[in-house]
């Protein structure tokens, strides 16, 4: 019974405090959970006297802003939550509709298959799964060194000048829609790797410049960010040591800013996977094994856009086959970038250590 | 600011070769502002030199002009003369780069490369060259031996340069900065953003290595100044705006028991600054 009385004089305690903050919480405060309770008791014997009367009032916590605070947290999830929820479903219907392919083509003739024939009826995806890697991995080779040297002049090189020209030229770059890049590759890559490899200049090395061009920007731009983020003092103490700005930047900065731009190459890479428009105008679009870089191919997405308007059955459920490997790849892709440049920086800690030893 | 004189307890040198640094009237300027006027002084060899006065009052931009750091920063100028024994480092033609070598330099903040603590004492030798690995090996012991960190260190030498604590941090620069053999040691504040055991520890290896290496210490503290260094210059900055000079300049005894100029007994005995 004591225990009450004190719990009580406790909670009268509080809503003297609480009056004018919020009288419309005193109904409230009568109805503690157990564990609130239990708290207060204890609290009510260690401090044996609660008649003291604070000589400040502290203002509560507002309904308005409790219920605010928890909207806005809410807010924010359900717009996470929605990009993962996107995601899921987009790989559940492509996975859905591509499953049919398992008995009515066979799983692993849909695989292994090198030839893709409407007419027929047989459909294998070995030429667009190749075409899609070669034409990716060309543009990468291509792609990221041009990138990433054009990263390091920006931040360790050029005067702001410079760069006043030339971050506003890869922005826009960066803006050009795919199929004016596809334009440009039509009308000015084609008759030159033509004139330079002969054939009729449609195939993987016209992607490849065409792509390069494409993924260059994002790979620049966040290389950049990578590089500037490393501290100055990295830099003053190498220069102090009496290294040139070369040596600096080799043996420093760039170690440094490694992780930041494989980053940055992996983004690029993910664009190039799913490039399609202007992949698909300069590439050939003949469903045919990787030749040569001058003979024409196919990738998955090309494929993809050229017969899904008229595709039907079998033919269609084989293009979604095609789009579930597509996210796959480019899934597992990015993964095993991140192992690999996981797994090479134990690697040289590990040679580092015996070698001391 | 012409009228102003510098006062010396100790008589300027007439022969550079007998200095370490010979500075004569120098000026720096970065654009249009005149920071540093008039400075002139000796830098003693196989001593501690340390360089006081308030914030902003030009020391670590003379500390900087004498390994040429402020090169990196467009748009600076240097005038009048800075002999290091006798050779002017100003003089056409000088490389910064093997300069900066010859003259290490340690900064407030620790800075070691995102490497192991290894590659980050290997990295000034590797750049001149050094590739045996027992000869690096030998290099990096000694080095982080008179950096008085091999104790702590010499069972995680592949460990991040980072993930050592700050003051360990910092020996280490010093350790990097002493394995490519440094004439001259410039130590821009090196002890006011770390631990106190620290601290101890490197006014311990600069006592130790000043007879091979002439160090000079920018400090904001006073107590250092006097525990630390042989001779004292006093840097003061008395308008914003205006260009500082050198107030007084000796031997670090005669500076902190009989200050020869009024503003360097106010600053010493904490009046201001």
């Amino acid at each position: 019974m004591s225990e009450d009385k004190n719990i009580e004089s406790v909670e009268a305690g509080k809503e003297g405090l609480r009056t004018d903050a919020n009288p419309s919480k005193k109904t409230l405060t009568h109805t503690p959970s157990v564990a609130m309770r239990e708290f207060a008791e204890t609290a009510a014997q260690r401090e044996k006297p609660p008649e003291v009367r604070p000589a400040t009032k502290l203002q509560l916590v507002s309904r308005s802003t409790q219920i605010k605070e928890a909207a806005l947290a809410s807010l924010f999830f359900i717009c996470a939550f929605l990009a993962v929820l996107g995601v899921a479903l987009i790989f559940a219907f492509v996975a859905f509709r591509a499953f049919p392919l398992v008995t009515e083509i066979g799983l692993w003739d849909f695989l292994t298959g090198t030839t893709w024939s409407v007419a027929e009826g047989t459909f294998g995806a070995v030429p667009f799964m190749l075409g899609s890697l070669v034409v990716v991995g060309g543009s990468l080779v291509i792609g990221v060194p041009l990138a990433v040297l054009t990263a390091i002049f920006m931040s360790e090189v050029a005067t702001p000048r410079a760069n006043s020209i030339i971050r506003p030229a890869v922005e826009l770059l960066a803006g050009v829609p795919s199929v004016v890049v596809g334009f440009f590759g039509v009308v000015v890559v084609v008759p030159l790797v033509s004139a330079l490899v002969g054939g009729a200049g449609f195939g993987p090395l016209t992607a490849w410049i065409v792509l390069s061009i494409m993924i260059m920007p994002t790979i620049t731009t966040l290389s950049e960010d990578a590089l500037n983020s490393i501290p100055m003092g990295i830099r003053e103490a190498s220069y102090a040591m009496g290294a040139t700005k070369w040596q600096t930047i080799w043996k420093v900065v760039i170690p440094a800013a490694k992780i930041g731009i494989i980053d940055a190459a992996i983004l690029g890479m993910g664009r190039a996977i799913g490039e399609t428009m202007a992949v698909l105008m300069v590439v050939g679009n003949a469903p045919q094994i990787f030749a040569g870089i001058s003979a024409p191919i196919s990738t998955m997405t090309s494929q993809i856009v050229l017969e899904m308007g008229y595709s039907s059955g079998t033919h269609r459920t084989a293009l979604f086959g095609l789009a579930a490997i597509l996210s796959l790849i480019s899934m597992s892709l990015v993964l095993t970038v991140r192992l690999v440049s996981r797994d090479q920086h134990k690697k040289r800690k590990k040679v580092k250590k015996g070698g001391v030893a | 600011m012409s009228a102003h004189e510098t006062k010396y307890s100790t008589v300027l040198q007439t022969d550079p070769l007998t200095t370490s640094y010979y500075v004569r009237n120098l000026e720096f300027w970065y654009g249009d502002f005149n920071a540093l006027t008039n400075i002139s002084l000796d830098v003693m060899p196989s001593a501690v030199t340390a360089f006081i006065g308030p914030s902003g009052c030009g020391k670590s931009t003379f500390l900087r002009c004498m390994n040429r750091m402020n090169d990196l920063i467009p748009d600076t100028q240097v005038g009048g003369k800075m002999l290091l024994k006798g050779a002017d480092i100003y003089g056409s033609g000088v490389d910064p780069v093997d300069l900066r070598r010859r003259v290490g330099m340690i900064f407030q903040q620790p800075n070691p490369f995102p490497q192991s603590i290894y590659d980050n004492v290997a990295y000034g030798p590797r750049l001149q060259g050094v590739k045996k690995k027992r000869d690096l090996d030998d290099i990096v012991e000694d080095s982080l031996k008179r950096a008085n960190l091999w104790k702590e260190v010499k069972d995680i030498l592949d460990k991040n340069g980072l993930a050592i604590s700050g003051g360990q941090q910092q020996r280490l620069c010093i350790a990097r900065v002493l394995a490519v053999q440094p004439e001259v040691l410039l130590m821009d504040e090196p002890c006011s953003a770390i631990d106190p055991t620290s601290v101890q520890k490197i006014e311990d290896l600069m006592a130790e290595i000043k007879d091979e290496v002439t160090i000079i210490i920018v400090t904001h503290n006073m107590q250092q100044a006097a525990r630390v260094s042989d001779y004292t210059s006093f840097f003061l900055q008395e308008v914003a705006g205006e260009p500082a000079v050198l107030v007084e300049s000796g031997k670090t005894s005669d500076i902190f028991t009989a200050p020869i100029d009024k503003r360097t007994e106010d600053y010493i005995t904490g009046r201001f600054g």
